[in-house]
């Protein structure tokens, strides 16, 4: 049966999206515990479906965690896919769902290979890289099924386009979380041993390709920082109601920020290790939230007949 | 639009939800047993009457700090007045640990012997630390522990491996073509666990005891480098002479 978008739908998918965050943190302590390899074989773990005590021990808990997690947050993937396929009217955001469901599944496959190949950098990397989309495909499925932009317009932006800017700055943090996938997946992350300064000084006197890597993930910051804090003011002074979504992006920068700093001066302890990448992740999907409320703000301040007909299909 | 997206006491419910309902039954596939008791390394008898007997040195503070095992509760179990590391074993200035072979030199080619070398986890650690082992000659990776480990070898002239063996007194067999002179092996899940073995095409090698002292025998008489070789200390080689009886030669360590 198909009628109009559905609340429950939109917030099982609200729910999921920090599922997903939560299965990055899962996936992001792997790689700080290191345990990508102590279940060696994929899909089972030592033969079977839970290999005896792994509940007890800590990298197998992180790995087999991990999977059973995956396996949960996949599961409930497809069922946000079937309702939508009954529930939703608009087939651009079944599309959505449907997508999401490939991104879980291929994701689940380049977990499995990374394992078999011994952890390579490429795939490693990829699964890293194809875990962000994957949420941004879900976040994108409850940003579209909320009943703000079923029903309201978004007020347009007093002081000018921000389209440009949040999708800028979305793409930066994209890029910033490849570079740290790259900074983590080849053990760059003490590269450069101290921050703020680099080897004692602003700028390091040396280079190798992980001091490479580290640097551009530092360079990357610096310029994530400038864009996030220049759209959320440029937000929050527009009064169009993404005021809320800027300043959690904002505080999220700053807690990345903070967590990335501390990574430095721990050497790498597993906690500041961890939560680094379910922020990074959180950060990126704000970001697209906003970059998502500021298209549709300006479409719905001068809307087109496609539009209004849209809209009025939906309300529907 | 604010979006009811950051409902975030629904969310946490969900992950708490998530990971409480992680449970579950283990498999139960039998263990392997009765594999044949593998001897430790045992080259080959040779047709040199030659050989080089030896002490490793070494004087200087042990770095060895002890080893938290509290990642697995079975294995901290098993050392309950806590765990050595065995990266520097010495003993009354004494080395153990070095591997000393014979880098060059040596002519013919040398069959492997039928006897397997053992690689044990015992004590969530790896026994013997550093050992040796034939192109072709059988290696048997034993866990004799109430817990799980991967073996996971880490070759470079060799297919690297990586496998599990969740239950007690499970065996499996492996055997490396070529020489290599170091493989290591670490489990993933024992982050302190690790192993190094030598591959060689011949039989003249030998490990350092806990004396220090090694013995390689069977060697031809001849001219040849040896090296001995520590997973810290790094490498040394010497030129020898190897007539007909034992040669005495030392490596020293001390810094
Ligand atoms: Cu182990």
């Amino acid at each position: 049966m198909v009628g109009s978008t559905s609340r429950g739908l939109h917030r099982f998918a609200v729910g999921l999206s920090l599922c997903v965050v939560g299965l990055i943190a899962a996936g992001g302590l792997v790689k700080s515990l290191e345990a990508g390899l102590s279940v060696p074989d994929w899909p089972t773990s030592y033969g079977g479906l839970n290999p005896p005590r792994w509940w007890e021990i800590e990298n197998v808990r992180a790995e087999h965690g991990h999977r059973l997690i995956a396996g949960t947050v996949a599961t409930l993937t497809v069922l946000l896919a079937v309702w939508a396929g009954r529930r939703e009217p608009r087939q651009w955001v079944r599309r959505i769902a449907y997508a999401a469901v490939a991104a879980v599944l291929l994701q689940a496959l380049l977990g499995g290979l990374t394992v078999l190949f011994f952890l390579p950098t490429a795939i490693s990397v990829s699964h890293a890289a194809l875990a962000q989309l994957y949420l941004c495909l879900v976040v994108t499925f409850a940003a579209v099924t909320s009943r703000q932009w079923l029903m309201k317009a978004a007020k347009p932006p007093l002081d000018g386009d921000l389209r440009p800017a949040a999708t800028a700055t979305t793409a930066l943090i994209y890029l910033q979380v490849l570079i740290g996938a790259l900074v983590r997946h080849t053990g760059s992350g003490l590269a450069i041993p101290d921050f703020p300064r680099m080897f004692g000084g602003w700028w390091p006197d040396r280079l190798d390709p992980s001091i490479g890597i580290h640097l551009a993930h530092r360079l990357g910051a610096v310029a994530v920082t400038v864009a996030v804090v220049f759209l959320g003011v440029r937000v929050l002074r527009s009064r169009s109601g993404l005021g809320g979504i800027a300043v959690a992006m904002l505080v999220l920068l700053a807690v990345q920020v903070t967590l990335g700093a501390f990574i430095i001066w721990t050497g790498r302890a597993v906690l500041p290790n961890t939560w680094h990448v379910p922020v990074g992740a959180s950060l990126l999907g704000t970001s697209w939230l906003l970059t998502l409320g500021v298209w549709r703000g300006s479409t719905l301040a001068a809307p087109t007949e496609a539009a209004r007909s849209e809209r009025a299909a939906a309300a529907a | 639009m604010k979006m009811t997206v950051f409902r975030l006491a629904l969310g946490l419910s969900a992950i708490a939800v998530l990971a409480a309902c992680g449970g579950g039954g283990g498999s139960d596939s039998a263990p392997t047993t009765a594999a044949p008791e593998a001897a430790a390394p045992a080259p080959a008898p040779a047709a040199g009457t030659g050989s080089i007997a030896g002490l490793v040195t070494f004087t200087g503070e042990d770095p060895d700090a002890a080893i938290n095992m509290d990642a697995d509760p079975v294995c901290s179990g098993m050392h309950a007045d806590g765990a050595s590391g065995e990266t520097v074993v010495a003993d009354g200035g004494n080395l153990a640990n070095v591997f000393v072979y014979v880098k060059e030199g040596v002519t013919g080619s040398y069959t492997a012997p039928a006897e397997a070398v053992l690689l044990d986890q015992k004590g969530c650690t790896y026994a013997p630390h550093v050992s040796g082992i034939q192109t072709g000659q059988k290696l048997v990776i034993r866990n004799s522990d109430p817990t799980l480990h991967n073996v996971h070898a880490l070759p470079v002239n060799n297919p690297e491996f990586n496998q599990g063996q969740p239950f007690q007194n499970m065996e499996l067999e492996k055997s490396f073509a070529n020489p290599e002179v170091m493989v290591r092996f670490k489990c993933d899940v024992h982050p302190w666990m690790s192993s190094y073995m030598g591959v060689l095409d011949h039989p003249f090698f030998a490990v350092s005891g806990s004396d220090g002292s090694f013995t390689i025998e069977g060697l031809p008489a001849g001219d040849y480098v040896v090296e001995a070789w520590h997973e810290t200390l790094g490498a040394k080689t010497q030129n020898v002479s190897v007539g007909d009886g034992a040669l005495a030669i030392s490596f020293d360590y001390s810094a």
